[in-house]
């Protein structure tokens, strides 16, 4: 089952393949091509709501349509884009940095991303039943709860469907990484990128189900006639704000933490230099997850918490600084007396750094409350988090792809391509966001369908909107050097980087049971150590033998289809009685699949000793 | 099939449900999905508390709640999380027979705490006109306490399956980790009933 | 709040002045030129953050430029193996030490502006109004003084003011930048927040928590007034008969339709609890049309006509039946010669 016996199979094969794997690797490609396609998505109606912005009280789209295009341009890149994008990496690569054959749920793996690809699916489906949620991506009670027509059921369903599948990926990983490391492989031996995958998942396990119990409410309120947000009734919006900020801020850093991982393990690599303060640098990992849950206030400095709370949860964001300060500090130590290699990853992670720097400074300036009270819902915030998200997150994304492309799709990203591609998205970047703090400190809310002429506010949007050409023009071209690639690039040697981590010991891509032999693992930078000590590959831990693998199964893809079918007939109930057919009988579907799985014995296969002897090294 | 006869070994191992690394995934893949669960309850524990008093003019906790029904359902989910312990205890000595009857007396146990649940919402729609949309209040008590009785219907089920699927083919390593599991599963139910009697019967009726 | 601050904002407010003059944020919009307390409150923290964060900034900037000059890739020496460092305790104190320090420095004055902002001990002696949020316009209650206004805040200069405000339906945020910062207008819960402003004039209001379709068009404004032309507009206000007959017919004819069309359902004219709409006491007065058009006639007609068209998704549109051009005409001059009293934006200086 090599990649060439692959590229010989039909297409339905092809198709067959992937909808039934649970190979981490397909499954991981499987998350970039989806969060790739939602990111195009997510970057056209950003494009539409800057073209809307480019000359005051434009008439390019209607109001109602452009809260729409906002609440699906936010909810799309958080959601659909940036966290599959980061799962897929995960998929692609944790399981190869620990030297294991597979992850721990295999088949818990395939249903999370058929359960976030069919929540993806749903939400766009809006587009074309009479509108997406409208309502901002945080979706603000009463604001939700009022808001006419289907569109906010789409966002709780869609996002319901979704944020199951992140759960699932996320236990599979933490089990993953403490039970099938390989020999040697301790936890403080483990890459940045490893870590921050561990970290992130407890961050996914504890954050996640905050934002499920908020959309239950919701869906509760909208559905079925429940009154958690209806005042008159005796509730209260603010709880809504609560869950969501108690999801809502780790989940910032469920973005950020895995970019992290990635920069730290880039830099090492192309500075020849091992990461500097590895310990400091997991601790801080920690200590940012850790405050990341005692920080969700800071979104609501202006709700009227009063004095005392404001100004704990000030305190305790500003003290997140610290830990990332450290991080930026390792980060140019590892650089600093290396033997830097500037390449398309390389230039991603360097232009991280001043542009995270300038998001992380105005974190820390919006976590004075008093000062937040001007910054609070303006363009600043939009400023300072796109600059943390796309600066940080979407730089990380770009970094690693670049990095791990040879591993993951055995060719190499074209060079050239990819350094017009930094550099018009960086200088466009720059010119879109940069100007964005200083419209929101002259006055301009967020989430404005137009402004006012004669309020000095022109020119500055003007150039956000050039800005955001650039950018688009960079998506473009990498566009480009992804087919190009697919077709003509490179062929990937197994460590085209000079690489320190065991990913790099094996074949690109690697086979399907990725190690023949589980390695011995001596050291951080296993590879590296290996190399220097003059043998330059892996030193197997175990004699060849028979490798167990997982069977592929269709299940997860008919259960994720039920509970898509289910959440349409929870949407339309409330218009037709026809609707509880589709309610009862995707749960049937859905549920059935649950227990077909749990009935059905399903203990995998063998590759034999003899095959694996057969296959050349 | 000699895979099959690993599952099946001469000599049981003295804990089979963490012989094998599977077993040990699911063994800690449930642990893992706990915490996201003890989440889930602590947000509904939370949305609760802000609205107990929201009752819109509506009956409040301290009309609503007899202690007696619920101190009745408290006893039969605490002898069932009891009973489970000693199914595990006999799957460990390989005892199987003894092991389903326990978990059937589990199951029974959840069962009747169950339709006693069924009766004590029946109570109060019926009695009082305390409903889902009543008032805040009622969404909350409903929402919170339903989410419960969701997990236990949802276990009763699971049990069920899984004590079918194996009654006659034995335990062996392959579903020794699937009873398990349940298990732990059900003790974690029990630990939030524990909390729901505390703070919403209790409190509700006292406070 | 403290005195060394008052230099570095002098010299701030003639860096701003700069940028005002250079075309850079509107005066009496802009929160960079500070015109009351708690925008000042505001702009001292903002200055004292952004000068620690560029220090800060300009530090990892000097260490990553000279590291990437020294220290890229040199021809000849591809095969250069660096000294693998495992890290160094001392850096790591020093930069885990340095930034809880400047946190400390900012976190101080953080606290205390926020206590200092929330002290509310003078609210029962100082003027007090109820503030109504609607999607999407302000209504005003002043308290005790029987007189509600919608869109225009009438406040005088040099006293706090207490804004005690409450949602109709959905959240939303009231915001008025040169004056003060944001403080959420929940349903469920009063917010209280005063405004002090130094120096007389129109300041621009905005909704700044989304509200639905014409979020962006929720503008309000402030008008700061002396206190003797306060007392004045105070006792203007009160004055008003709503029952009074215009004096040209096209007006007349106007109020009659006003009438006709059940306009009063929801809209008051004079002090009346009514507030479904916004009261159109001194709607002549008022600054703008529906908070943001320029208030002529034209404009109006055209809103009578159409507001949809104007604010996407109001409460308006389609509670009245469709107006005639002459109809629209003839309210309009009816709404447009309500105008009680002297002291209006323009008086103070719009």
């Amino acid at each position: 089952m090599s990649n060439a016996a692959t590229q010989n199979k039909g297409f339905a094969a092809v198709l067959w393949d992937y909808l039934t794997t649970v190979d981490h690797k397909k499954i991981g490609k499987l998350y970039l091509y989806a969060g790739g396609l939602f990111f195009l998505l997510g970057g056209l109606e950003a494009m539409i709501i800057r073209i809307q912005l480019i000359k005051p009280e434009n008439n390019f789209i209607s109001a109602g349509l452009y809260n729409e295009m906002i609440t699906m341009h936010g909810t799309t890149m958080i959601f659909l884009a940036a966290m599959p994008l980061l799962l897929g990496l995960m998929n692609a690569i944790m399981p190869l940095q620990i030297g294991a054959r597979d992850v721990a749920f295999p088949f818990l793996n395939s249903l999370g991303f058929w359960m976030f690809l069919f929540g993806g699916i749903m939400l766009n489906v809006s587009w074309f039943t009479g509108g997406a949620p409208d309502s901002g991506w945080t979706a603000y009670a009463p604001l939700s709860t009022q808001s006419p027509g289907h569109g906010v059921d789409y966002y709780v369903m869609g996002l319901q469907l979704s944020g199951a599948g992140t759960l699932m990926g996320g236990i599979n990983f933490l089990v993953t990484i403490v039970n099938m490391r390989a020999p040697g492989m301790t936890y403080m031996r483990m890459p940045l990128f490893t870590w921050t995958t561990f970290v992130v998942s407890i961050l996914i396990l504890f954050a996640f189900p905050a934002l499920t119990v908020g959309l239950f409410l919701l869906m509760f309120d909208r559905m079925f006639g429940a009154a958690f947000f209806d005042v008159a009734l005796g509730g209260n919006s603010i709880i809504w704000q609560h869950l969501f900020w108690i999801f809502g801020h780790p989940e910032v850093y469920i973005l950020i933490l895995p970019a992290f991982g990635l920069f730290s393990d880039i830099f090492s690599t192309f500075s020849k230099k091992r990461l500097f303060g590895y310990t400091a640098m997991v601790f801080a990992t920690i200590l940012i997850a850790f405050l990341g849950f005692m920080v969700w206030a800071h979104h609501m400095f202006t709700v009227g918490m009063g004095p005392v709370a404001n100004s704990i949860f000030a305190i305790a964001t500003m003290a997140i600084a610290v830990p990332t300060g450290i991080k930026i500090f390792n980060w140019l130590l590892t650089l600093w007396g290396g033997s830097i290699t500037i390449n398309s990853a390389m230039l991603w992670s360097l232009g991280f750094i001043p542009s995270f720097t300038l998001g992380g400074m105005t974190g820390v300036m919006v976590a004075a409350a008093v000062a937040d009270y001007q910054y609070h819902d303006t363009y600043f915030v939009v400023a300072h988090f796109h600059y943390v998200i796309v600066g940080g997150v979407v730089f990380g994304i770009l970094a690693g792809l670049h990095y791990w492309w040879p591993k993951i799709f055995g060719r190499i990203l074209h060079e050239g391509m990819g350094k017009l591609t930094f550099w018009t998205f960086f200088i466009g970047f720059h010119l879109t966001f940069f100007i964005q703090h200083f419209l929101g400190l002259m006055g301009m809310p967020r989430r404005y369908w137009v402004f006012l002429e004669d309020q000095g506010l022109d020119t500055g949007n003007l150039i956000s909107t050039i800005g955001a050409f650039f950018m688009a023009f960079g998506v473009i071209v990498f566009l480009i050097n992804a087919i190009y690639t697919a077709v003509k690039g490179e062929k990937a040697p197994a460590d085209p980087w000079d690489g320190r981590t065991l990913e790099w010991a094996i074949s690109s891509p690697p086979p399907h049971y990725n190690f023949k032999q589980l390695p011995l693992v001596r050291g951080l930078d296993p590879l590296w150590i290996e190399k220097m000590e003059g043998k330059g590959k892996m030193t197997p831990a175990e004699p060849l033998g028979d490798i167990h693998m997982p069977n592929g199964s269709i299940i997860p893809f008919v259960m994720s289809l039920g509970f898509f079918i289910a959440s349409f007939g929870f949407i339309y109930q409330t218009n037709y009685d026809i609707a509880y057919i589709f309610l009862f009988g995707g749960m049937a579907i859905g549920l059935g699949s649950m227990l077909v799985r749990s009935l059905k014995d399903d203990h995998g296969y063998h590759i034999t000793k003899e095959e694996l002897e057969r296959e050349a090294d | 099939m000699s895979h099959d006869h690993s599952l099946n070994p001469e000599t049981m191992p003295h804990n089979p449900e963490k012989a094998t690394l599977e077993g040990k995934n699911k063994f800690l893949g449930l642990w893992f999905f706990l915490g996201g669960e003890t989440v889930l309850f602590a947000s509904l524990f939370g949305t609760y508390l802000a609205l107990k008093n929201s009752t819109a003019g509506g009956p409040s906790s301290e009309e609503l709640f007899g202690l007696e029904l619920v101190f009745i359902m408290t006893m039969l989910l605490l002898t069932s999380s009891l009973t489970s312990v000693y199914a595990m205890y006999h799957m460990k000595n390989n005892d199987f027979k003894k092991m389903q009857l326990w978990l059937g007396i589990t199951g029974l146990l959840g069962l009747a705490f169950l339709s006693l649940e069924i009766y004590e919402f029946y109570h109060y729609i019926h009695d009082y006109g305390f409903t889902f949309r009543s008032s805040a209040f009622g969404s909350a008590f409903y929402t919170l306490v339903g989410f419960h009785g969701g997990h236990v219907l949802f276990g009763l089920c699971w049990l069920t399956a899984i004590m079918v699927r194996n009654a006659k083919r034995g335990l062996n390593l392959y579903n020794a980790p699937k009873f398990n599991t349940f298990s732990l599963y059900w003790h974690f139910i029990d630990v939030v009933w524990v909390f729901i009697f505390t703070v919403v019967y209790l409190m509700g009726k006292v406070g | 709040m403290l005195g060394w601050m008052g230099k570095f904002r002098a010299l701030f407010l003639l860096g701003s002045l700069a940028l005002v003059l250079s075309g850079c944020g509107k005066e009496n919009l802009t929160a960079l030129v500070p015109k009351g307390y708690g925008a000042e409150s505001s702009m001292d923290l903002i200055i004292l953050t952004t000068v620690i964060m560029l220090f800060v900034f300009a530090v990892v900037m000097v260490i990553y430029v000279i590291t990437l000059i020294r220290f890229r890739k040199k021809k000849g020496q591809e095969d250069y193996i660096p000294k693998q460092v495992e890290g160094n305790q001392t850096l790591e104190t020093v930069w885990t030490v340095i930034p809880i320090l400047l946190l400390i420095i900012i976190a101080v004055p953080t606290v205390l502006a926020t206590f200092d902002l929330a002290d509310e001990t003078d609210a029962k002696d100082s003027i007090n109004i109820n503030v109504t949020g609607n999607q999407y316009w302000w209504h005003f209650d002043y308290a005790g003084e029987e007189i509600q206004t919608s869109q225009d805040l009438y406040i005088p200069v040099g006293e706090k003011v207490y804004l005690n405000m409450l949602s109709s339906d959905v959240i939303h945020s009231l915001w008025v930048p040169s004056l003060s910062g944001k403080m959420d207008v929940n349903p469920e819960n009063e917010n209280t927040m005063y405004i002090e402003a130094y120096e007389e004039g129109v300041y621009w209001g905005k909704c700044a928590e989304f509200c639905g379709p014409s979020h962006s068009l929720m503008d309000f404004k402030i008008v700061v007034v002396s206190p003797e032309e306060y007392e004045t507009w105070i006792a203007d206000m009160q004055n008003v008969d709503p029952e009074q007959e215009p004096q040209d017919t096209v007006a007349l004819e106007g109020q009659a339709l006003f009438e006709e069309n059940n306009c009063m359902a929801c809209h008051a004219i004079g002090s009346s609890p009514v507030a479904t709409g916004p009261n159109l006491t001194n709607f002549g007065d008022r600054s703008r049309l529906a908070g943001i058009k320029e208030l002529t006639k034209d404009n109006l007609v055209d809103w009578l006509q159409d507001p949809e068209t104007i604010k996407p998704g109001n409460k308006m549109t389609g509670k009245y039946p469709a107006l005639s051009d002459e109809d629209a005409d003839a309210i309009a001059e009816y709404l447009l010669q309500l105008q009680p009293s002297d002291i209006t934006p323009e008086s103070a200086g719009n």
